[in-house]
């Protein structure tokens, strides 16, 4: 009766089981992609990341920094990326809140990049050793003014792997910063995985300019939206700037060019949101009570749901990988087919409202919250179903 | 085996609880080819307070992957047995350092003095934790001693490795008078196999 939808086709040459923990395939997954500069300043509980970095990294040729703050972590990264090489860092809540200046610069002058936030209790120092969901609203809307923005959700270890890659494979794609959300709980705990061996993972890289020197437009109005990029020293001379710019790269105050921009950079991701929306879906077929969840909940959510299922209740689970743009479509579906839709987060209500926001009173969304550095238990979220039936 | 199996190494920060488990599920999820989650809390704990190491192990992938309804706890502190205890199912083995665990929740636990062994034979307090893997695989069917073997060496500096190695072998021949148990044990179990949460 499992109907579990390997949603993310990357891997296809499984080569070697090794027992690593989260923060380990991320590592892993982010040089499969093909990252190779990686700056960071190390946090809990995000730490493991970099140091993994540090190790893997300098062995196949790549670049490691460890900088003064996570502003200049991103900075760097942005830079490193701009000169043609995949890159990334990785932080906390705390650095991830340093790095929101930085993050809008990307989002404006769309450099592909990826930024993993391993949740942890907040605000400010919080708890730092704790789980928790609470950033999912920064990683959408940290940075001021209308951006897009991809952000995933992982929730095992394999996901760590295989969502790293597919952030790097989007942020190439749709020349976008791609945030990927973890958490203290699946960043630490150690699973066995298939890695793949390098030519088993399918990876996209940026399209580049083809065009005489002469003729290129780095912010070109093209139909998908996504300019080729030209990398710094490829001889294509353009100029980078976080003012609203027009085409040619140089701040513009026309009307016109300003709407252009704002359409261009909204249509890149939204006109490609089937291709953007990941979920996974358990049991849904014929329930009508369906778990909505994400992250180390998803975890608690599926064996709540199996153990419902045990019980004679028909209860499904909508495992949200893609948190935004939000998965709209595979929402609205549970929500039509449901009498209710039960959200539980380790925050006081932030996917929640998402889902209620795309709830055309087709279901009752209750919600299920805990922030006292735990993780929600399959006994809750099962007890919460007991209420509903 | 049963479709989740949950086991729970306990005690306080140094004494290298994390490390067993790491030890353990490696053995188990890479040498015995089960499905392992393993999930540890730290913080504070890592400065003398509790510490622990939690085991998933499955047939199945894994979904929630901290314990709850432990199969086998292994308590090296009075606290930590006092701390997990009611976590045990009813059916669970219970394996305790009665270099520390002096006041032992049932009568059938499987009681050495792990550290005892580990500074009287080896020569070292810091092997206690796999002198308690020794006697966990001799008194369990979760894993066996190639296994851990196997395991062990991939995870300690090379010269380690001879103190380590001894230090599994006297755990097994410590658990050998408990050996039966863990017979009776799984026929207990084998009529259970529901999930329970």
């Amino acid at each position: 009766m499992t109907e579990k939808e390997k949603v993310i086709p990357i891997k296809t040459n499984a080569a070697k089981e090794v027992l690593i923990h989260g923060n380990e395939a991320v590592v892993e997954g982010a040089i499969a992609a093909g990252c190779r500069f990686f700056a960071g300043y190390p946090i809990t509980p995000a730490t493991e990341i970099a140091e993994g970095m540090s190790i893997r990294l300098p062995k196949i040729g790549g670049t490691f920094i460890q900088m003064e703050d996570e502003m200049a972590s991103l900075g760097s990264v942005v830079g490193a990326s701009l000169a043609g090489v995949k890159a990334m860092t990785a932080t906390s809540g705390p650095g991830f809140s340093l790095m929101q200046e930085i993050l809008g610069y990307a989002c404006m002058i769309e450099v592909p990049c990826v930024v993993v936030d391993v949740m942890r209790g907040g605000p400010s120092t919080g708890l730092p050793t704790s789980p928790s969901q609470g950033d999912v609203m920064l990683a959408r809307w940290g940075s001021h003014g209308t951006h897009p923005i991809i952000v995933l959700a992982v929730s095992t270890v394999e996901d760590c792997f295989d969502v790293t890659v597919t952030a790097f494979n989007f942020s190439e794609k749709f020349r976008t910063p791609v945030i990927v959300l973890s958490d203290e709980i699946v960043a630490h705990t150690r699973e066995k995985v298939a890695l793949p061996s390098a030519d088993g993972v399918t990876i996209v890289n940026r399209i580049r300019p083809t065009v005489p020197a002469e003729w290129f437009q780095p912010y070109e109005n093209t139909p998908g939206g996504v300019p080729p990029m030209a990398i710094y020293g490829d001889g294509y001379r353009y100029h980078t700037t976080g003012l609203i710019h027009d085409s040619r790269g140089f701040p513009t105050d026309k009307k016109e060019e300003i709407k252009t921009f704002y359409e261009r950079i909204h249509k890149k991701i939204s006109q490609r949101f089937h291709e953007i929306q990941i979920v996974k879906n358990f049991f849904t077929e014929d329930a009508d009570i369906i778990i909505i969840a994400y992250g180390s909940v998803a975890r608690s959510s599926l064996l709540a749901a199996k153990t419902a299922r045990q019980n004679g209740l028909k209860v499904g689970l909508l495992q949200l990988v893609t948190l935004f743009p939000f998965p709209r479509k595979a929402v609205e579906t549970v929500l039509r087919q449901s009498r209710a839709v039960i959200v539980p987060e380790m925050n006081l209500g932030q996917i929640s409202r998402e889902v209620k926001r795309v709830n055309a009173k087709h279901s009752a969304v209750i919600t299920l919250n805990r922030v006292d550095s735990d993780l929600i238990t399959p006994k809750e979220i099962l007890a919460k179903i007991q209420e509903v039936v | 085996m049963a479709e989740r199996y949950e086991i729970l190494l306990s005690g306080f920060g140094g004494q290298g609880l994390i490390l067993a488990g790491i030890v353990l599920a490696e053995a188990i999820g890479i040498y015995e080819g089960k499905y392992v989650a393993q999930t540890q809390s730290y913080g504070p704990e890592a400065r003398g307070g509790r510490s622990r190491a939690g085991i998933v192990v499955s047939d199945q992938p894994i979904d929630y992957p901290k314990t709850n309804s432990i199969d086998l706890l292994l308590a090296m502190s009075q606290d930590a047995c006092d701390t997990y205890f009611t976590n045990l199912k009813p059916s669970g083995l219970l394996f305790v350092d009665s270099t520390f665990v002096k006041d032992v929740p049932v009568d059938d636990a499987i009681s050495i003095p792990f550290t005892e062994i580990a500074r009287k034979e080896i020569g070292s307090i810091m092997v206690a934790n796999i002198v308690a893997l020794g006697a966990i695989s001799r008194c369990s069917n979760i894993v066996t001693v190639e296994s851990l073997k196997k395991a062990l060496v991939t995870k300690i500096p090379r010269e380690t490795e001879d103190i380590n190695l001894r230090a599994l072998e006297a755990g097994i021949a410590a658990a050998g008078k408990f050996a039966h148990r863990y017979l009776i044990n799984s026929l207990q179990n084998a009529s259970k196999r529901k999930i329970s949460i």
